[in-house]
């Protein structure tokens, strides 16, 4: 069987700021379609890798590839077929809903038609009304703001889905919604999405696999089953420290 | 409250001179924001040329007026005409606040909102006018409106070294201890200093983002 080229790779990665490693030895690679919960905690380099992903941020060594093509060469082009979502903020305050999700179809040069066309498919896709095109992201509630944020990364439909902490600053019911959105969303669009938390339970609910990180290391990359009955010391600690074993029943239910 | 009757009489030289005033702050303001504003977002965006410029443009504004439109009197080209003179000076000395508002501005964006518009593949230059400009906008005029105010007041020195202006009524006062003709200037360009402030305002509040 051929092995297929994964929609990102990381070979050999590095960065540091000035001397200092945040990321070291990253070797790592993403499948199409599948959903990689980078996990780990604050400090731990996840969100520096994901940054790596779109180039926000050069390795100090090493290469990233996206669909097999090392991603330093044309970077505008290389993030407008990458969608990428961060928390909370993000969101342009002085654009209309309407006109943070058509950003990237509008500099695309997209007819106008198609850009209004798509802007109501994506609110539809994501749970919104119609009505909230023309409010400003101040007047909207957290949930919304997340929603709307979701719907601009996929309004050019990108192939790769960058997630950073998506659903963190949400109260816990609404983050259960969006999770639950998530998954849905998902099983239709099949995209590759990659999804930085430090949250056990997103992990193991959102996740076909987990690569749990510990200062700038990737410690293992395991299924969420797998994750449960690992006997790897950071795994389990981190396991422990959500106060929950194999037999926690908020874990099983979440699987 | 003579000095009115002295304004309605002499009414074609207060329009003449108020006309005057108007150019020197008019033109020395548009080229201070024209010179300010890129020299603002220059700073703003290399780490490291923000403390000399910003030193540089807080020394001139240290200068005293009067010395500075002396100083320049010598020069080749710009002696040769005082308004010229005039308008190189008030320029220099609107450019601090335009600089510094223009580079607080742009600082003051939320880092996450631009780089989000960079993950997103903006390039710069639509970083910069559809993101930066837009939300930094009002901190930018906010800056010009100090510009255009210091100016009203300092072009009334320029009268000195014969560029004319309201100045004009204020030296020959104080020279014929005629405190009408004081009135005659300094209530004028007060009136400029007020509308410009109130006008530039409603400009600010107008296009501050929500």
């Amino acid at each position: 069987m051929l092995d297929e080229v994964p929609a990102i790779q990381f070979r050999d990665v590095a960065y540091s700021v000035r001397g200092v490693p945040v990321i070291s030895g990253l070797n790592l690679r993403v499948r199409r379609g599948e959903t990689l919960v980078l996990l780990g905690r604050s400090g731990s380099g996840k969100t520096t890798a994901l940054k790596l992903v779109n180039r926000l941020l050069t390795p100090s060594a090493g290469e990233v590839r996206v669909n097999g093509v090392a991603n330093g060469q044309d970077v505008v082009r290389l993030r407008r077929g990458i969608g990428y979502v961060i928390q909370e903020v993000g969101l342009f305050p002085h654009f209309s809903v309407e006109r943070n999700i058509g950003l990237v179809p509008r500099i695309e040069g997209w007819p106008e038609a198609k850009i209004r066309a798509r802007v109501a498919e994506l609110l539809r896709a994501v749970g919104l009304e119609a009505k909230i095109t023309s409010r400003y992201p101040h007047e909207l509630s957290g949930g919304q703001r997340q929603r709307v944020g979701v719907a601009r990364a996929l309004a050019a439909d990108p192939a790769i889905l960058l997630m950073d902490e998506p659903f963190g600053a949400l109260d816990p019911l609404t983050r259960d919604e969006l999770q639950r959105e998530f998954l849905s969303l998902q099983q239709r669009l099949h995209k590759t999405v990659v999804f930085v938390t430090h949250d056990l339970r997103e992990a193991l609910r959102l996740g076909t696999r987990i690569a749990l990180m510990e200062a700038g290391r990737l410690v293992s990359v395991l299924s969420p089953e797998e994750f449960l009955r690992s006997t790897e010391p950071w795994v389990l600690a981190y396991v422990r420290a959500f106060g929950e074993g194999p037999q926690s029943s908020a874990i099983r239910g979440s699987l | 409250m003579n000095f009115i009757q002295y304004i309605l009489q002499n009414r074609g030289q207060v329009l003449e001179l108020t006309l005057e005033h108007l150019w020197l702050v008019g033109v020395s303001t548009l080229l201070a924001t024209v010179m300010g504003v890129p020299m603002g977002i220059a700073i703003a965006h290399r780490r490291g040329l923000d403390k000399p410029v910003l030193a540089g443009a807080n020394i001139i504004q240290t200068i005293p007026s009067l010395a500075l439109f002396g100083f320049l009197l010598p020069v080749p080209w710009l002696g040769a005409r005082a308004d010229r003179l005039a308008i190189l000076a008030l320029t220099l000395y609107a450019l601090l606040p335009v600089i510094r508002n223009t580079y607080t501005g742009i600082r003051g964006v939320d880092p996450a909102v631009v780089e989000a518009g960079r993950g997103m593949g903006l390039t710069e230059s639509q970083l910069l006018f559809q993101v930066e400009l837009p939300l930094a906008v009002s901190v930018i005029l906010s800056g010009v409106r100090v510009a255009i105010v210091i100016s009203v007041g300092l072009a009334t020195i320029a009268a000195a070294i014969g560029a004319g202006g309201l100045g004009e009524f204020i030296f020959r006062g104080l020279a014929m201890v005629n405190n009408q003709l004081i009135l005659a200037g300094a209530i004028p360009a007060a009136l400029l200093a007020l509308s410009a402030d109130v006008g530039v305002g409603w400009l600010e509040r107008r296009l501050r983002p929500r």
